[in-house]
């Protein structure tokens, strides 16, 4: 066990730890979880030679302000992240997707996710967490997880129980690539909807609404015409599921989704574009495109590789 | 059986078993739950019942669609129904301050109070499944008299331990949830214990619930 910590002078607005979620118990109610970005999450523990599976602090918005306690310790952040470092204090603006080293007294203050949701901070080393179900991930709604299930509070200690020493300063240019169109597949109810309820779900623009968290993100705009019944037989639901409620404005199951709902499915996001989908922040403007199952399987190997190459880059 | 198996996005097989919800369909539906559960196949990582569907997912970096699709419709289901069901009795209070929807349920049903719950008490309860949130049942048959629906504004908060009516359904809230079921009352019982990662969850698919009044009181006392 080292000495080492971080203390939170300000936890941020939804700071949580979270690594690749839990498998295999949807059918109790419990959800994927896991970082909603997986793509950064990766990138992260691989700029801090981690295992690819480690905890890191994903944070929303407004990130937190950490000072850091303890001999040295690589950080990195990732995503589209302002942020600032304090080292033997002078503040310097800092880049994503480069390391730094940080030694006692150092501190790490995210200001802001930039036109986007999540960022990623990880550390060269392991937090010292304990699992749920094999997993660190947060799910605050069922206070499953680290932390007792709950986000970051203001003043905690967040212990560090080992250091990875010698590590080599890193650093990739990679830019976050923005999508205003996302790409679907139909649902198993597509057909509950009129042909103008139809055309309008695939050919307007809806706004993300405020209401969105990593349960679902809400969406405002044209409403969506039900024509055969408004409820289901509740049945599983995905992350990714588009529902559509009695009023009309259409719903995205997004990581630590309710397992079981009721309203009828209208498409489901395609794979390929989960990662950049949960990135877009309230008051933006998207559009959904139908593509085939074929396409999405093609599209989602793709990206996949894409990742891969990204992660032997560094 | 299976009546029909469609993807639902690209990381799932959307297993449709027929639309009614009954105790024999539900009953297919836990067949196949346990039998693909049993097999293990790879890159499968969640599986979904509910009242008459199985939902499958799987990792779309190692599987796909129609891999398990095949695998799916070339599986040996178990016959026989897993044992070890249980027979459980859950303590509800039905304080005014808990039946927070008694006087809309007694214009809607036209019946008073005291005819909603002897009869809500009187009822032996299946759970069909659990879900939605964390350990939550959804537990059915209620007579056809007490049969109403979901509120037209679902409420931002259902405090947790509400347990709820709807349709043919009763629920019961294990968390602090939005929700638009009907709440009756309270059980100050904890339905999810998140420290047993075997066996969290109180009840579960197959089990057979019935509801005993309590008094504010005996509420109130009950945990301590």
């Amino acid at each position: 066990m080292s000495n080492n910590y971080f203390e939170t002078i300000r936890a941020g607005v939804n700071t949580t730890f979270q690594d690749k979620g839990r498998n295999n118990l949807y059918h109790i109610g419990i959800p994927f979880s896991g970082a909603m970005d997986n793509r950064n999450y990766l990138l992260a523990n691989k700029l801090v030679g981690n295992k690819l599976d480690l905890p890191v602090i994903e944070f929303a918005y407004q990130g937190p302000l950490l000072r850091f306690y303890g001999d040295k310790i690589n950080i990195v952040i990732t995503g589209d992240v302002v942020f600032k470092i304090k080292q033997n204090n002078k503040e310097i603006d800092g880049n994503c997707y480069e390391t730094y080293e940080l030694r006692n007294e150092d501190e790490i203050n995210i200001l802001s996710t930039n036109k986007s949701v999540y960022g990623y901070l990880a550390i060269s080393g392991k937090f010292d967490l304990k699992l749920q179900w094999g997993s660190c991930s947060i799910n605050t709604k069922a206070n499953i997880g680290s932390n007792d299930g709950k986000k970051l509070k203001n003043e905690q200690k967040i212990k560090i129980s080992k250091v990875n020493e010698n590590i080599n300063k890193k650093k990739i240019n990679y830019q976050n690539s923005k999508i205003e169109n996302i790409r679907i597949i139909k649902g198993t109810n597509f057909d509950y909807f009129s042909e103008d309820g139809k055309k309008i779900f695939l050919e307007k623009k809806y706004t993300v609404s405020k209401l969105s968290d990593r349960m679902g993100m809400r969406l405002e705009g044209p409403k969506i015409e039900n024509i055969v019944n408004t409820n289901i037989k509740s049945e599983g639901l995905l992350k990714g599921v588009i529902q559509v409620p009695a009023d009309g404005n259409p719903i995205i199951m997004l990581s630590d989704h309710g397992t079981i709902g009721g309203y009828p499915k209208i498409a489901v996001v395609a794979s390929v574009d989960y990662d950049r989908l949960v990135q877009i922040s309230p008051g933006s403007k998207i559009k959904f495109k139908e593509i085939e199952l074929s396409d999405a399987e093609t599209l989602f190997k793709l990206y996949e590789m894409e990742t891969q190459n990204l992660i032997s880059q560094i | 059986m299976i009546k029909n198996i469609s993807n639902l996005g690209d990381a799932a097989l959307y297993c449709d078993f027929g639309t009614e919800v009954n105790k024999q369909i539900n009953s297919e539906v836990i067949k196949y739950f346990n039998s693909i559960k049993e097999k293990n196949i790879e890159g499968i990582n969640n599986l979904t019942p509910s009242y008459n569907k199985l939902i499958i997912s799987y990792d779309l970096r190692v599987t796909n669609f129609s891999e398990i699709k095949d695998k799916i419709e070339k599986l040996n289901v178990i016959k026989a129904v897993k044992t070890g069901n249980k027979n459980l009795e859950i303590p509800v209070c039905c304080d005014t301050s808990f039946s927070l929807d008694i006087e809309r349920l007694e214009k809607k049903l036209n019946l008073t109070k005291k005819d909603i719950l002897s009869n809500f008490f009187d009822k032996e309860f299946f759970c069909y499944m659990t879900g939605f949130i964390a350990g939550l049942p959804f537990l059915g048959d209620l007579d056809e008299n007490l049969r109403a629906e979901r509120l037209e504004t679902p409420r931002v908060k259902v405090p947790k331990g509400s347990v709820g009516i709807t349709e043919q359904f009763a629920n019961i809230y294990t968390f602090e949830s939005p929700g638009g079921w009907n709440i009756i009352g309270n059980t100050p019982l904890e339905l999810f214990d998140s420290s047993k990662e075997k066996d969290p969850n109180l009840i579960n698919p197959g089990d057979t619930i019935i509801f005993k009044q309590i008094t504010l009181e005996e509420y109130k006392n009950y945990n301590e």
